[in-house]
């Protein structure tokens, strides 16, 4: 490896304050990686057991859907579902994971229908079948889980990257920054020490010429 | 803070019940009608985005730029057809990205 510096003796102060720096700036950055894995591991299994169920019960209701599907006439269905009832308000916060941002939801139900409290059916009974009605009771049921999922995957999708950021980021320093950054303080001691002792026998000689004349 | 919306994506028979529920429903049949939607659905403050997984499969590449901004957050999910797999594939890829092996579903592959 080819060391390009002056071996002065500032450019060895500059060099070994920076070394020091990323010394430092590579312990934090491991320590932000661990914790950050930490969080990430904490988060990805949730987000697998969830999204293995979720997927379990939206098969589940599409499959009652189908079912509603087939019993009733198109236009019967499309007509039953052209008004919804609720309406979603979705809230997003910011959350810092180590400050790492990923988005938190909130949401509250709105109903539009005053008079039927709490109802999730747009339509009324007449007309529609059993089937329909349990599809979409199972489908509003699975929302909330379906929104939390959101969430998750969203935080765990940046989280990776993030760690994938910060793991390049201390590997490059302890592998490449700071073996460099060492080696070049070698190169510098070493010369310095090479020209001290070069100026230390050239001092003893002229002193023994000197003394020779005398 | 202002309230968002929640938008669905995918052919019309997987979707058509989430209209109930108050969310933004896009049926699409084919891969450009389902990109236009996936754009209209960007330009807009949407913040959660459920899209079928045979469409996800189609536009890989936009929906990739989705995933590294802040908002929406995009999630893939079975259709009416059962579930092809790519909702728990993206959840290895994050795992393999982050610790750099699979240590989730190693065990039972």
């Amino acid at each position: 490896m080819e060391i390009r510096v002056n071996p002065t003796r500032m450019e060895l102060n500059r060099l070994k304050k920076r070394l020091q720096m990323a010394l430092r700036g590579h312990k934090l950055l491991k320590d932000k990686r661990d914790e950050l894995i930490r969080q990430f591991m904490l988060r990805i299994r949730k987000n697998k057991e969830l999204r293995e169920q979720i997927e379990k019960e939206l098969t589940e209701a599409f499959a009652k859907f189908l079912l509603a599907r087939a019993v009733m006439s198109a236009e019967a269905l499309e007509e039953a579902l052209m008004y919804p009832t609720a309406k979603l308000a979705l809230k997003v916060e910011k959350q810092n994971i180590m400050s790492v941002y990923a988005p938190r939801f909130t949401w509250e139900e709105e109903k539009t229908t005053g008079d039927e409290e709490g109802s999730i059916f747009p339509y009324g009974f007449v007309g529609t079948s059993a089937e329909l009605d349990t599809s979409i009771e199972t489908l509003s049921g699975i929302m909330p889980k379906l929104l939390e999922l959101a969430e998750l995957e969203k935080s765990v999708t940046i989280l990776a990257d993030e760690i994938e950021k910060t793991r390049r980021r201390v590997n490059a320093l302890e592998f490449v920054l700071i073996p460099q950054m060492q080696e070049k303080v070698r190169y510098i001691t070493m010369k310095l020490d090479e020209n001290e002792r070069g100026s230390l026998t050239r001092l003893m000689k002229v002193k023994d010429i000197v003394r020779a004349k005398v | 803070m202002s309230t968002f919306k929640i938008a669905v994506i995918g052919d019309k028979d997987s979707i058509l019940g989430f209209k109930t529920l108050g969310v933004a429903t896009f049926s699409v049949n084919d891969a450009d009608s389902a990109l236009s939607a996936l754009k209209e659905v960007a330009k807009e403050d949407y913040a959660v985005l459920f899209i079928t997984e045979e469409i996800v499969r189609e536009l890989e590449e936009p929906i990739a730029e989705l995933n590294k901004r802040f908002l929406p957050a995009v999630v893939p999910i079975p259709n009416n057809k059962g579930t092809l797999g790519i909702g728990m594939a993206k959840v290895r890829e994050n795992v393999e990205k982050a610790i750099g092996a699979d240590i989730l579903f190693r065990k039972e592959g």
